[in-house]
């Protein structure tokens, strides 16, 4: 459980130091680097609850996404509907997409593997479904007209952007916070920890699951407004293919599952590998070499995540006990 | 007939693959060029390096840097003293989001201007980034019309879009059907299902009409497509005149393949924009390329410096694809914005190129006249796979050679 | 035109066992190794893009026939496979799921962009003078190199499926499947069963790379548009389960062939989807599957 208390000046002053941030930097191209970041760590952040804390693995994570793109995109499109407004829609119409796709996969039993693959099952659908649909545009994609102003979220200068995603992240740091320290949240833990037992204590497991993936599926919805409204474009396979997903995963695991700073220091620190790596290697795919063999290392190494390697002896993120669990089995 | 496969320059040049000519091009490792001199004039190029449109990125990048080379070899810039062209290379990684950050961290290095994308969502997020800080942006290759629909001062295109291409290819297959006696009155289109393929499908559908060609069915096909044989043999039952690929190169070979493997009989395969027809294309697979027709963005093989240009290009280990000419004709428009502005001012250097008329030699095109940032004089061609060599077949004053319509 | 589909039928249904016996073979090695070792292969894409690769450089360079290069390339893609997890995966991974999918993920980065780096982006497709033969079945034609990878993909699931149910090693790979820790009791060393396991599933993939070849085209990304067809196979034949991979080939390709027919080549792909979704809530175990 997270000590707020023992960190709290810390955070406070991390949490200011990335407000005046864009003040001390005048570079456009690294506000925008953050701002990717910060959008990162908060889909990461969204698969954390269900994924770090549940127990729960998605490969279908850009479904929310790019329903919610959707859904705000074609309001603004079709109807002028404000994204300022359209956004709350497109976190319901995630969340919904969370409770169907929970409901479908959670009601029939499915765990470990076979639910990553139906998730993954299900973006696909999705993804062939938006190309065939005339109101999405079909394979030809939405192109949104550049009309920057709040009620647009459309902003002139990447430093808008920044703040919008800087915003996001904020809160989702705050909800998974709330969830370590709810009921609720320990319900979850207790689902990743040994579902069976969890059930028999009591807990509706298939209700608290599918609470995750709704919550899950409401941050994803807000984050494909965000990107909507920053590129201007959205069509099936940015959307809904699995490029996203697998990136929400991946900067979780490497910063550290089931831990509230695990998606925000996996995304800093595997985007800045890779812009490092591109900074100075030219050569197409060496960089992304480079990245492949950091990442491997990193994993190899660090099998608790960044995060986890700091807290090695005394306090114990919560995965570390499954872990164990884990590795007696298999040796 | 079996010719040998064994190529000994290209297969070398496969197994070593593009590493030896791209390391010898790219700025190699260890010099970031954020860092390099102030005095040159610097030219961004953003393209897909990485991802599923390597292959055309590299060819863009070729091509923008064997002009780079030539025009510093040539004195430069010479209204700004000889000042040096320098490419500072982007990769989009086939995402909008990555092509707009490219477009940030250039102007911070100091960027004068920039080209790119090959993919007209990359090209269409990078552009309008770069019309934040005005910088000069040129579409080497991006088909869509919506680049320069926007009303952006800082965008231009010398090459065709979609909309000019669409008609040329019309005017093209009427003309070629004319002069055979107009046997060829029905066609079906094979499109792939994104903005290029649906939206190239439906003006070809519209610009056929007015040459009495009928278009009797589309068929709209996946990005990947595994298995074109029910295409194949829908297209048989309807026995179309011409058969029209709107596609990616992966898809085009196979469709291709597919059509000859099922011995579907028409007239012509004519495609528009066909992404895989090429001198490697023709290469490869000669029994099935022989007489397919493509009209794309294509060079003008009298011009003497066309020639030499497919001669360096083949000598440095590569094949002479649209994609190299297209890079070359953008960064010389470029070059000659600032040679005519005199500067590297924003504003100067964009308003001298919408006044360009610079006169591109090796490409098939009328005076450059940029209205809205296309250039009208563009134009694109029919050519034609001809015994293992490729001819442009219309319109009749660029021909090199006859059309084989039908085909044999 | 839906008179003009139907009739078109049969042609469909004859393509998809086609097409179905080639994305068997693709599936075979994924559900060996996700039937045995549980894990989810990140880089099973790009380990066939090696596969077509590599019995594309025998043609070009060595004139070799990707028919016979089967028999170079499926050892070394063993050994290869071998290698990798026992002092790759195996060891990095320490045991924990996310681990071995992060690993498999760098895995096939590196993997993709390596071959992008080394033989550039640009498309290979390989010219056999038999390539454009077929059998003229009167409504449509069979080119030969479908039907010579039909008949190859048979034969491979039938030697695997004997290799499987009939020998030693066979026994412990389904024992080690079914039941680790009962498996190590009897004294079976399961890292080396999971390696050699995980090895015979990339030599699937290298037969498979050889045989598909003369059909496709490959270039460093080719491998990916045969994952998710691939992964929707194993779970509908059942994980671990090699005439579910095949059988499960035939039902996957005869839907996109037909779906493709009746429902245009773009929505055509949701019957893949579909399936997927179907089998894992109705019958996650799959047609030939054990009850877990």
């Amino acid at each position: 459980m997270f000590n707020l208390r023992r960190h709290l000046s810390f955070l406070l002053l991390g949490a200011l130091g990335l407000i005046v941030l864009p003040y001390f930097i005048s570079s456009r191209f690294y506000i925008d680097v953050l701002t990717l970041i910060f959008f990162t760590a908060y889909l990461g952040q969204s698969w954390n609850i269900l994924g770090g804390y549940a127990g729960q693995f998605s490969f279908g994570g850009v479904m929310f996404f790019g329903t919610g793109a959707y859904v705000s995109s074609i309001l603004l499109t079709t109807f002028g509907f404000p994204p300022i407004f359209g956004i709350f829609l497109a976190i319901l119409g995630g969340a919904f997409l969370g409770l169907i796709v929970g409901y479908m996969s959670f009601r029939s039993g499915l765990k470990g593997s076979y639910f990553a693959l139906i998730t993954l099952a299900f973006a696909e659908l999705l993804r062939v479904l938006a190309n065939s649909v005339e109101f999405t545009g079909g394979g030809v994609g939405l192109f949104l007209t550049y009309a920057p102003g709040l009620s647009n979220l459309q902003f002139e200068t990447p430093v808008g952007f920044y703040y919008f995603a800087l915003v996001l992240m904020f809160i989702s740091i705050v909800i998974v916070y709330w969830l370590e320290g709810s009921r609720f949240g320990a319900q979850l833990v207790a689902i990743r920890e040994n579902e069976d037992a969890a059930e028999a204590l009591g807990i509706d497991t298939l209700r608290c699951k599918i609470y995750a993936i709704m919550i899950m599926g409401a941050m994803g919805g807000a984050a494909g407004t965000f990107y909507s409204q920053k590129y201007l474009y959205l069509d099936p396979p940015i959307a809904y293919s699995i490029h996203l997903s697998v990136e929400m995963l991946l900067v979780t695991i490497v910063g550290g599952m089931g831990t509230i700073f695990g998606p925000l220091v996996g995304a800093f620190v595997l985007h800045s590998v890779n812009e490092v790596a591109r900074h100075f290697i030219d050569t197409p795919g060496l960089s992304l070499i480079v990245y492949g063999l950091i990442l491997i290392i990193i994993i190899g190494y660090l099998p608790n995540g960044l995060i986890g390697a700091f807290k090695k002896k005394g306090k114990k993120s919560g995965s570390s006990s499954l872990d164990k669990k884990r590795s007696r089995e298999d040796s | 007939m079996n010719k040998s496969i064994f190529k000994t320059n290209t297969s070398r040049r496969n197994f070593l693959g593009g590493t030896a000519a791209t390391v010898a091009l790219t700025a190699g490792v260890g010099t970031p060029w954020i860092a390099q001199a102030a005095s040159n004039v610097k030219i961004g190029l953003i393209h897909p390096a990485t991802g599923w449109a390597a292959y055309p990125a590299a060819q863009l990048r070729y091509g923008a840097q064997l002009a780079i080379a030539d025009i510093n070899a040539a004195g430069g810039i010479k209204s700004m003293g000889g000042a040096q062209l320098e490419a500072l290379l982007g990769d989009s990684q086939t995402k909008p989001e990555i092509g707009a950050a490219e477009v940030e961290k250039m102007n911070e290095a100091g960027v004068h201007a920039i080209q790119g994308c090959y993919q007209s969502a990359v090209g269409l997020a990078a552009s309008a980034a770069a019309a934040k800080y005005n910088i000069p942006f040129s579409v080497d290759v991006g088909v869509s019309d919506k680049l320069v629909q926007r009303g952006l001062p800082n965008v231009f295109r010398m090459a065709d879009g979609y909309g000019r291409i669409a008609r040329d290819a019309a005017t093209n297959l009427g003309e070629i059907n004319r002069l055979a006696g107009s046997p060829a009155k029905t066609v079906i289109i094979v499109h792939e299902e994104s903005e290029f393929g649906t939206g190239t499908a439906k003006l070809m559908t519209a610009a056929l009409k007015e040459h009495n060609i009928e278009v009797i069915d589309t068929i709209k096909h996946a990005n990947p497509t595994r298995n074109f044989d029910n295409v194949a043999l829908r297209i048989k039952s309807a026995k179309p005149d011409i058969v029209m690929p709107i596609n990616y190169p992966g898809e085009y070979v196979l469709l291709a393949k597919t059509l000859r493997q099922q011995r579907v009989d028409f007239m012509a395969s004519y495609s528009v924009l066909g992404g895989g027809f090429n001198f490697k294309f023709v290469d490869d697979l000669p029994q099935i390329a022989d007489n397919m027709i493509d009209v794309n963005h294509w060079y003008n093989p009298s011009s003497a410096s066309g020639q030499a240009m497919r001669a360096k290009t083949e000598a440095d280990g590569n094949y002479f694809t649209f994609e190299v000419y297209c890079a070359y004709m953008s960064v010389m428009f470029l070059a000659d914005g600032f040679e005519r502005a005199g500067s590297t001012d924003k504003e100067a250097v964009n308003a001298a190129l919408a006044g360009s008329t610079i006169d591109v030699d090796f490409m098939p095109y009328g005076k450059t006249e940029m209205v809205n940032g296309q250039n009208m004089g563009s134009r694109a061609v029919a050519i034609q796979a001809q015994k293992g060599d490729v001819q442009i077949i219309a319109p009749s004053e660029y021909a090199s050679a006859k059309a084989v319509f039908p085909r044999t | 035109m839906i008179s003009a589909s139907l009739s078109m039928l049969p042609a469909a249904i004859i393509n998809g066992f086609m097409y179905g016996a080639i994305y068997a073979l693709v599936a075979l090695g994924l559900t060996l190794i996700y039937g045995v070792l549980h894990i989810i292969n990140f880089a099973h894409g790009a380990m066939l893009m090696l596969a077509l690769y590599a019995a594309f450089f025998l043609f070009d360079l060595f004139n070799i026939d990707p028919y016979f290069s089967i028999l170079i390339v499926t050892p070394c893609a063993f050994i290869f496979g071998y290698l990798i997890y026992r002092y790759g995966i195996g060891s990095l991974a320490k045991g924990k799921d996310q681990n071995i999918l992060l690993i498999t993920l760098g895995l096939s980065i590196i993997i993709e962009n390596g071959a992008l780096f080394f033989f550039s982006g640009d498309q290979q497709t390989v010219n056999l003078t038999y390539g454009f033969d077929a059998f003229d079945l009167g409504f449509m034609y069979l080119s030969y190199p479908k039907v010579i990878s039909f008949f190859a993909a048979l034969l491979m699931c039938a030697t695997l499926w004997a290799a499987m149910s009939l020998t030693d090693l066979g026994r412990a790979i389904r024992a080690v499947a079914k039941e680790r820790q009962g498996a190590r009791l009897v004294g079976i060393n399961v890292e080396h069963i999971f390696a050699v396991t995980f090895g015979i599933g990339i030599a699937c993939l290298g037969a498979a790379g050889c045989m598909m070849l003369p059909i496709f085209y490959v270039d460093p990304y080719t491998g990916n548009m045969f994952v998710l067809v691939a992964f929707t196979i194993v779970v509908l034949g059942g994980m671990g389960s090699v005439v579910g991979a095949l059988v499960g080939g035939f039902i996957i390709g005869i839907t996109e062939s037909v779906g493709g027919l009746l429902l245009g080549e773009s929505l055509g792909q949701i019957g893949i989807s579909l399936i997927f979704i179907l089998i894992l809530i109705f019958r996650p175990t799959g047609l030939f599957g054990s009850k877990v």
